[in-house]
């Protein structure tokens, strides 16, 4: 082994130093009378090979660290098999703790390191029109198309629309995930086809002629890879697409694997007739490229400059409405970040404990180490040395332990990824890549030194003295005060741990029992594709079809109600609704009008739901097409916009439901109960609580027209829950009706309402066990340095037996002195959590970060642990029999 | 010239150590130094091949028993000069009651009834 680094300058050294040698052999033939030429040739002889005698001495050199390190690395491994109950508890622990940090980190690299997979995707924006209601609302199609030609700040600019359309002539029929996007969208994100071509300028207008990309999965899907598919063609909703290319499998712009799309088709082919509107918010979001330097903030006031002017151009449509700019990456990650990064630090916590726990363990073991550690220091070993040598072994304990960390991590994550929110977007993506071993290496690393150092310190500074002359106890005073203070930092630290999950445990608590409004239970959602052949049909027939489909779902054996819901429903689709109050003049914009949540829906809605009526009637079967149009409130929406006065039998004009623009004119009849639209957690958040329902089967011709190919049918039911398999049944029933019609997406509404809150349930799980994992670890801490202690003491609790203790005084003597410690640690705990909380702030629901109840159960949990912890010991120390105590030694 | 070659006894394994460090007893010397001391303190017999002094050298510099520091000479020739450390003082003392061992073990080999009357 040689050495690599300043080899150049110790070789001019040796020269130098052979060179020297030479010079004082030659000096003193000189100065005895030779001649200089006889002296230089004698002196060399006499020396001999020069390059040899170098050759030999660079051998010498080695790699003195290296040698001594190996040396260390054989006697711990040495060490360690010798005593493997030792090994196995102390590898074991710090396993739990780095695999659970291992595993935390593959979700926290996967979604929050590892960069998006797009060409500079820092230049990446997401697009919004800012409204008076809505920070980041959808863009409209004209207002698109002037951005892209108005700004100076992005090179490029697309939009995207999600929708599910009906694909039929393909197999059985069935609903695909589609993106009707602008031709910039591919291009922009730097994502090639695999096949084919993307769509190109001109072929995403209006009227253009009709192409769609497939998805890699899709083509395989479908296709089974076929090199020929480009050219044929894809009937969607009844009209025939003919494909260009394909696009890459998975891809999706927000990296949601439960959101791929199959099929992407030119935005000006979506069919709503509202899309040439500027006013219209149809959900169509926006992406941009910024130019090569120039910041958002730069970009901001160019498109404050470009809304601006069209405000003053159509100020009917656009009075203000602005641009929202939010960079990709924070769109993605805006919520899961700050959570992520609460639990990757509760997870070092319990890295943390387990550090501390194996260093109380090499405490304990040093004090029968002393005699070994004071004979190689009496035989010069320095203190340095000993350190090193003690490193030696704590580092090579942790990266065993880091070794089968990782093991447990494969297990863990896995686990972790089956309760993780469907929502985290980059999901896919998470697996244990060099990142993560780096990282699980470093932490060993890191885990080595910290527990290792205080013990390796204590243990290399043997009282040679004492030690050696066998009174061995002299050194265990420091060393059970740093048992001490470890074990009340172990405490401490697994109390926050459990604040924290006991915050979060009260937050769900507290999300279930929101009242949402409606009842869950035994309700049934799903999506119909209705047959193509409907969609040329008149708005007659389609009203006949749709008040036919509800009777017969209704009549589906088990099936109480059944209904249409068409606009907005709860915790699934949203719908806005403008409107004015009938007799005041029409407002000029619409930033002027008032909005509310629209349900557009059947008479047995409400009876599906369990929503309660609480003034008025809802619609009847009687409420049809030919009858006066009428509107039902939620008591939001009463004291919302008629404050005191009885809404019913008020009149207010709902805007661009048909395309007249004189508004529609709607009767109140009504007030029902306010169901939560958002979400258990987030609904008094949202801004708009006003929620207004509509006879579906009432709506206007122009919008019972777009039902077949825009929104499609949703059915909300109730079942008496006396059939076991309703979707069995519901598809027979489907069958029947049309062969052409397809259900998709069938949930019980209870799992869409526990989606809801899966974020939350997804940290509370990890933060709880987490806690667990830091309950465990500290009581096998303070078990093992109680015991400790009570070996140490066995003497004297013996003599205070023989003087006359009783059994309880001991058990109380050892009892007391592991609660002085979870005392203190849980007092040092309690402290740190008040200020560690806070940065649970927005994970926490109905539950203040310093709930004293929290606090005060928690405190109280983890004493009663860690006193059963001492219980076995102190059992012990009443079991000791003075005799055999005081006769030994 | 032939008579030294007679007499020139091969160094021991480990002897040229001791050698080294007891003359470093003396006083820090450079590797000429060490060499000539040896040879005059054996009486021309010993004849360190600097072959080995210097692999010696630097081995024992390695293992910290001797350090090095540069230093000028009269001649102001920048020399190499080597000096006993605190380790290698306690080295130099065991490796001296380990050759004392050794040779009392040799003569006893060598004359046995020596040692018997000793014992």
């Amino acid at each position: 082994m040689r050495f690599p680094f300043g080899r150049g300058k110790r070789q001019q050294q040796l020269d130098q130093e052979i060179a020297g040698h030479l010079e004082m052999a030659k000096r003193e033939r000189l100065d005895r009378g030779e001649s200089a030429q006889h002296a230089d040739s004698a002196v060399r002889r006499e020396f001999g090979n020069v390059a040899l005698v170098q050759h030999v001495t660079r051998d010498q050199w080695g790699w003195l660290w290296l040698e001594e390190f190996l040396q260390d690395l054989r006697y711990g491994a040495r060490t360690l098999q010798k005593n493997p109950g030792f090994t196995a508890i102390a590898m074991l622990t710090l396993a739990l703790g780095i695999g659970a940090n291992t595993s935390l980190f593959t979700v926290v690299n996967a979604v929050l390191l590892n960069p998006l997979p797009y060409p500079h995707p820092e230049q990446l924006i997401t697009l919004h029109e800012s409204k008076p209601n809505f920070l980041a609302g959808s863009l409209s199609y004209p207002n698109f198309r002037d951005w892209q030609n108005d700004n100076h700040s992005f090179s490029s600019m697309a939009v995207a629309r999600s929708s599910t359309l009906s694909l039929t002539g393909l197999g059985e029929a069935e609903q695909v995930n589609t993106r009707f996007i602008s031709a910039e969208y591919f291009p922009l994100l730097g994502v090639n086809p695999v096949l084919g071509r993307t769509f190109t300028a001109g072929e995403d207008e209006i009227g253009a002629a009709p192409i769609a990309l497939i998805s890699a999965g899709f083509w395989n899907r479908k296709f089974a890879r076929a090199l020929d598919v480009l050219g044929k063609t894809l009937n969607l909703d009844g009209k025939a697409y003919t494909i260009v290319g394909v696009t890459p499998a998975d891809f999706d712009l927000f990296q949601r694997s439960a959101h791929v799309a199959e099929v992407y088709l030119p935005i000006g082919q979506w069919s709503n007739p509202l899309l040439p509107q500027r006013s219209a918010g149809l959900g169509i979001h926006g992406i941009g490229r910024l130019k090569p330097d120039v910041t958002i903030k730069q970009a901001s006031a160019d498109m404050q400059g470009v809304t601006n002017s069209l405000a003053e151009a159509f100020p009917d449509a656009d009075k203000g409405i602005g641009a929202t700019l939010i960079p990709l990456r924070k769109e993605m990650l805006g919520d899961v970040q700050p959570v992520l990064l609460v639990l990757l630090g509760a997870v070092g916590f319990v890295l943390l404990i387990a550090c501390v726990n194996v260093a109380n363990l090499l405490l304990a073991r040093s004090s029968g180490r002393a005699r070994e550690f004071a004979i190689r220091s009496a035989l010069g070993a320095g203190q340095g040395r000993l350190v090193r040598q003690l490193l030696t072994e704590s580092i090579l304990l942790a990266l065993a332990g880091g070794g089968l960390g990782v093991f447990l991590a494969q297990y863990a994550t896995r686990a972790a990824l089956r309760v993780l929110p469907e929502q985290l977007p980059r999901a896919a993506d998470i697996h244990i890549d060099t990142h993560v071993l780096l990282f699980t290496a470093a932490v060993s690393l890191l885990a080595g030194i910290l527990f290792g150092l205080a013990p390796a310190m204590k243990t290399s500074q043997p009282r040679l003295h004492e030690t050696l002359k066998e009174s061995g106890r002299g050194g265990s005073g420091t060393r059970h005060r740093a048992q001490g203070v470890f074990v009340v930092l172990e405490m401490a630290m697994a109390l926050v741990l459990l604040v924290g999950a006991g915050l979060m445990i009260r937050s769900l608590v507290a999300l279930w029992n929101v009242d949402p409004g409606f009842r869950p239970n035994n309700v049934f959602t799903f999506g119909l594709a209705l047959p193509p052949s409907l969609l040329h049909a008149t708005p007659a027939a389609i009203r006949a079809y749709v008040r036919d489909l509800d009777a017969k779902f209704a009549a589906t054996p088990g099936v109480v109600a059944a209904s249409q819901s068409w606009g907005a429903f709860p915790m699934g689709s949203d719908d806005e609704q403008l409107f004015w109050i009938d007799g005041q003049p029409k407002p000029t914009s619409e930033n002027d009008m008032k909005w509310t949540l629209s349900y557009v829906v059947q008479p047995d809605y409400l009876k599906v739901m369990s929503i309660p009526l609480r003034q008025g009637r809802f619609f009847t079967i009687h409420d049809d097409e030919h009858s006066p149009f009428v509107a039902v409130i939620d008591d939001v929406f009463a004291r919302k916009y008629f404050g005191g006065e009885n809404p019913v039998g008020k009149r207010i004009r709902l805007d661009h439901i048909d395309l007249s623009g004189n508004g529609t004119l709607a009767q109140i009849v009504g007030v029902v109960g306010h169901v939560n639209q958002w979400g258990l957690g987030s609904d008094d958040t949202q801004q708009l609580g006003a929620q207004m329902y509509l006879h579906a089967l009432q709506m206007p011709d122009d919008y019972i027209a777009t039902v077949p190919g825009g929104g499609g049918s949703f059915i909300a039911l109730r079942s008496n829950g006396t059939v076991p398999s309703l979707l069995d049944a519901l598809r027979q029933t489907n069958r029947q009706i049309n062969s052409e019609q397809v259900i998709y997406d069938a949930r019980a509404m209870d799992d869409i309402v526990a989606a809801t809150l899966a974020a939350r349930r997804f940290s509370m799980i990890l933060l709880a066990s987490f806690a667990g994992l830091a309950l465990m670890l500290s009581s096998i801490g303070i078990y093992g340095v109680i015991s400790y202690v009570v070996g140490q003491r066995t003497h004297e609790i013996g003599l205070r037996m023989a003087l006359g203790a009783s059994r309880t005084e001991v058990l109380r003597m050892v009892l007391s002195q592991g609660a002085k410690l979870a005392g203190i640690g849980v007092l040092v705990g309690l402290a740190a959590s008040l200020a560690l909380t806070q940065l649970m702030g927005s994970m926490l629901y109905g539950v203040s970060p310093t709930d004293p109840l929290t606090f005060a159960g928690v405190a109280v949990i983890l004493t009663l642990v860690a006193l059963a912890a001492c219980y076995i010991p102190a059992r012990r120390a009443m079991r000791v029999d003075p005799m055999v105590a005081l006769r030994y030694e | 010239m032939g008579n030294r070659y007679q007499n020139r006894i091969e160094l021991l394994q480990g002897t040229l150590d001791l050698l080294i460090l007891q003359t470093l007893r003396w006083g820090p010397q450079h590797g000429y130094g060490i060499s000539q001391a040896i040879r005059l303190n054996s009486g021309d017999i010993l004849q360190v091949d600097t072959g080995s002094l210097y692999p010696a050298l630097h081995r024992l510099e390695r293992q910290k028993w001797i350090a090095a520091d540069w230093k000028v000479s009269e001649n102001k020739q920048r020399v190499r000069v080597y000096r006993l450390t605190a380790a290698g003082k306690k080295r130099l003392s065991s490796e001296r009651s380990r050759w004392a061992q050794l040779s009392d073990a040799i003569a006893g080999v060598l004359e046995p009834a020596k040692k018997e009357s000793e014992a």
